[in-house]
């Protein structure tokens, strides 16, 4: 079969990193071709390359056949190359159709005059050859996040993309929603189009594709059949080693006595609204509750209302028996409610500030660092130095920024200053999202132990596989409310998708 | 081609090097407009650094311009460093002064150890409660502080414009048949002149002392204490700051009330150490409270720093002054100013990128 798009000997270098280090990739026509690698093997300079959006310093592009160069994003678009990214490239006020043109400089694209009823029809029509149900005359802000991904494919679909490169789309979709994406794939690629599916999650990959190509720190280790491989066997060629899967560890759980309890809590979202629509629920000590839900239905903001960041409308937030005051950060942190943010850069930390400063970002008002107004900086220094010793934050210097760390040496500061505050209740949302297989584990274990000591974990996380191994009981958040609870332990995914999708399980 | 990159780290000793380097460069394009403008550079610098820091008679000059520059610019750089931009020193500077002027006046002419404690303390509660408007109005409401402190300095010019020239106010000389026709503010007794400390020939106006105190208090309240801790937070992430159960509004008014209180202290250091009346037209003309703001970033908010680069500003003011005549107009001596403060503010570019000089493909192709 011809190759569609073959990158030869692509180097591409930022300071101090090189990103991709002689990557030969090939991908033909017709075929689903998974990228698969941890965070920052390099996938995504890849794909930017490979988009016109950044230029290799060493290598070639060759297209069917014959080499090209991309100054910018437009040729590579003229040239048939499409991305999904992971955030969507869409303007929210306007409509599908009118988003499906915009910058498209053919066709309806091109005219002056812009004919909304043309362009919707052929997007309608397009959407039901390739089974993507998407109302061409809805305004993309009342869309839900699956649905702006068809958009995003659509928009790919009018424009007559040879090749599609998707950037884990699977993200925001519940199993059902990736099911059928997975299927508009299937059917594009025997048209002869070319997907290139960027994922590091390995049963999908092995459920779409039918090769794979494998980064690990900017270079190709290999390229694989699907039907040859197995999840073990990608995941020991992304690491390099042999790994233990996110697998479920069982502990003895010797649940308390409810260390939290939210009744019928209620709050407004940041658009107006209220995100949050009546919810209630337990946490004993010792317990792993988990969230689960499709992004955006709500579990962010229960994890800032739990943890005082968002004031509540209505409804309670008890901890250890005692009422937290509503939108009060400060009582949550002093009831013991430790709270692993899912914006770790910018809310976990201050990246500028030192280590140092940030791992007594809560304790900065207690005895042990301070005297009366002032800081005891040497105090502060040596606990910052024991806490990086003790959590093996690699790289890490007292005096370091925090955002000079890595993901995964970052949230081990954040954990390792909300476990030091000896908490009741731990609020940790998307613990590992962008961390590798190897902090994964770290990651877990910690959490796993908090547990075990008797903390009461509410998670939050739209990783199933993560929920799967660590959660006790799980809860499913769909539009601001519990719409279900399913044992951690015999919980499926199908149960968890229809939930996930607002249905009753029979 | 030139290529912008982000830099990963920032070296320390870049801190130093892009300011006074954006120096040199500004010295340098002010070459290029005195050549064009038919002055001898080499001479007119010469001119600026004797009339400015050669000599004790030229260095008690720099004092005296110094002075208000010191206030203006630890008032910016306290406000900046919790990204909160108070461009209103120019109109807290005139509250201080009036409130100031007040004290010194209701005191009456008895001891300098009640009338001088008394204006700094007037001074800075006129100069607090002026940045307390925009303080209020970002805390409460999320306006933006840069557009209404800014307006505010309009304000403030026309209220002691009006005290002075436009009614019979307190502050107002209304003793003599001449100060009628020609409006003047009080003269303020004598108690309420501040000292002046001689070492050797030098003479340090005490408001000068009162600003270097100022600036060490303000480097140990950041460094040092938990409110500077939260200061920095702040600025730094405001998400963090909240996570970390902070009381972001009050400390934006806190912030805002020290920073609007240094400036009025300044004020207060007008009426005491040199005008000795509330003097509008002197005042709302210096700009002090816009010069502050380059101070601040040319010493990257850093309080010392700002004590070091405000008497290097005051000096070229101060030659500014001896400098203008009939062949030499004084717009130049606010060129080279807003040059340095353009060159700072590209400078500060450098800081957090670096220019890389990329070697294309495609001409290395074109050459072989």
């Amino acid at each position: 079969m011809p190759a569609a798009v073959e990158l030869r000997g692509i180097t591409k270098r930022f300071p101090g990193v090189l990103a991709n280090d002689a990557v030969d990739f090939e991908a033909v026509e017709g075929e689903v071709h998974a990228l698969l690698g941890e965070n920052g093997a390099g996938k995504s300079t890849l794909s930017n390359i490979l988009t016109g959006l950044y230029r290799p310093d060493e290598g070639e592009i060759v297209l069917g056949g014959s080499p090209v160069t991309f100054g910018a994003p437009r040729d590579a678009l003229d040239a048939g190359i499409c991305m999904v990214h992971q955030h969507f490239r869409l303007v929210p006020p306007f409509t599908v159709a009118e988003n499906v043109i915009l910058g498209f400089n053919q066709g309806e694209g091109k005219k002056f005059m812009v004919h909304p009823r043309r362009i919707e029809r052929h997007v309608a029509e397009l959407g039901r050859r390739y089974r993507i149900a998407v109302d061409p005359g809805a305004r993309v802000w009342q869309l839900s996040l699956g649905e702006q991904q068809r958009v995003e494919i659509l928009k790919a679909l009018y424009r007559q993309a040879r090749i599609l490169i998707l950037d884990e789309p699977t993200a925001v979709l519940t199993p059902q929603e990736s099911a059928s994406l997975f299927e508009t794939l299937r059917v594009m690629a025997d048209e002869g189009r070319t997907i290139i599916f960027i994922s590091h999650k390995l049963h999908e990959v092995k459920a779409v594709s039918d090769r794979v190509t494998v980064l690990r720190a900017g270079k190709n280790v290999d390229t694989v059949e699907t039907k040859d491989a197995t999840p073990r066997s990608l995941a020991a060629l992304m690491v390099g080693r042999e790994v233990a899967l996110a697998e479920r560890v069982e502990r003895d759980v010797e649940v308390g006595a409810p260390v939290l309890e939210v009744r019928d809590l209620w709050s407004a979202g940041d658009r107006g609204g209220d995100a949050l629509r009546g919810v209630t629920l337990t946490v004993r000590a010792g317990e792993i509750v988990a969230i689960a839900g499709v992004a955006g239905n709500g579990q962010r903001e229960l994890a800032e209302t739990v943890t005082g960041m968002r004031p509540s409308s209505r409804g309670e937030v008890v901890v250890d028996g005692g009422k937290l005051h509503a939108g009060d950060a400060r009582a949550a942190i002093r009831a013991g409610v430790a709270h692993v943010p899912e914006d770790r850069l910018h809310t976990g930390v201050a990246p500028s500030l030192s280590i140092a400063s940030n791992v007594v970002l809560k304790s900065y008002r207690g005895s042990t660092v301070t005297t009366g107004p002032l800081l005891r900086l040497r105090a502060i220094r040596e606990h910052a130095a024991a806490l990086i010793k003790r959590y093996d934050v690699r790289g890490g210097r007292p005096e370091l920024p925090a955002r000079q760390l890595s993901g995964g040496n970052l949230q081990k500061v954040v954990l390792a200053r909300e476990f030091h505050g000896e908490p009741r209740v731990l609020v940790v949302a998307s613990p590992t999202r962008g961390l590798d297989v190897a902090a994964i584990e770290t990651v877990h274990a910690y959490v796993r132990e908090a547990a075990s000591r008797g903390v009461g974990v509410l998670l939050i996380s739209e990783d199933l596989d993560e929920i799967r191994a660590l959660a006790d009981r799980i809860l499913v958040m769909y539009e601001g409310g519990i719409a279900g609870e399913l044992d951690g332990r015999t919980a499926s995914v199908g149960e968890l998708g229809l939930l996930m999708a607002g249905g009753r399980p029979e | 081609m030139i290529r912008i990159e982000r830099r990963l780290a920032q070296p320390r000793w870049l801190s130093l090097a892009v300011p006074v380097g954006s120096v040199v460069v500004a010295f340098g394009v002010m070459t290029l407009v005195l050549l064009l403008t038919h002055h001898s550079p080499g001479q007119t610098f010469r001119r600026i650094f004797d009339t400015g820091f050669s000599g004790s008679q030229s260095l008690n000059g720099t004092f005296v311009s110094a002075t208000p520059l010191l206030f203006t610019g630890l008032c910016a750089a306290v406000a900046f460093r919790m990204q909160l931009f108070n461009i209103g020193g120019e109109g807290q500077l005139y509250m201080g002064a009036i409130f100031g002027a007040a004290a010194g006046i209701a005191i009456g002419d008895h001891s300098g150890w009640v009338s001088i404690p008394a204006m700094i303390a007037a001074g800075g509660l006129g100069g607090a409660a002026f940045a307390l408007v925009p303080a209020i109005l970002r805390a409460f409401l999320s306006t933006n502080e840069i557009i209404t402190s800014l307006m505010l300095n309009y304000a403030g010019a026309l209220v002691i414009n009006y005290l002075i020239f436009d009614s019979q106010s307190y502050w107002r000389d209304t003793s003599s048949p001449t100060a009628k026709v020609f409006p003047q503010g009080k003269n303020l007794p004598d108690a309420a002149a501040w000292p002046v400390s001689h070492v050797g020939s030098l003479a340090l106006p005490f408001g000068l002392l009162v600003g270097v105190a100022i600036a060490v208090i303000v480097w140990v309240l950041y460094t040092r204490t938990r409110f500077g801790f939260e200061v920095q937070v702040i600025g730094d992430s405001p998400r963090a700051a909240s996570y970390a159960g902070m009381r972001t509004r009050r400390k934006i008014l806190a912030v805002m009330a020290i920073s609007g209180a240094i400036a009025g202290v300044g004020g207060a250091s007008q009426d005491g150490d040199f005008r000795h009346t509330l003097d509008p037209r002197g005042l709302t003309s210096a700009g002090y409270g816009y010069a502050g703001i380059v101070i601040a970033a040319l010493a990257r908010y850093n309080p010392f720093a700002v004590v070091l680069v405000a008497f290097l500003l005051g000096g070229i003011q101060n030659a500014g002054y001896a400098l203008q005549g009939a062949d030499f107009p004084s717009g130049l001596v606010g060129v080279l100013q807003g040059l340095i403060l353009f060159c700072a503010l590209g400078g500060e570019l450098l800081i957090r990128y670096r220019l890389r000089l990329a070697r294309t493909r495609r001409t290395a192709e074109a050459t072989a």
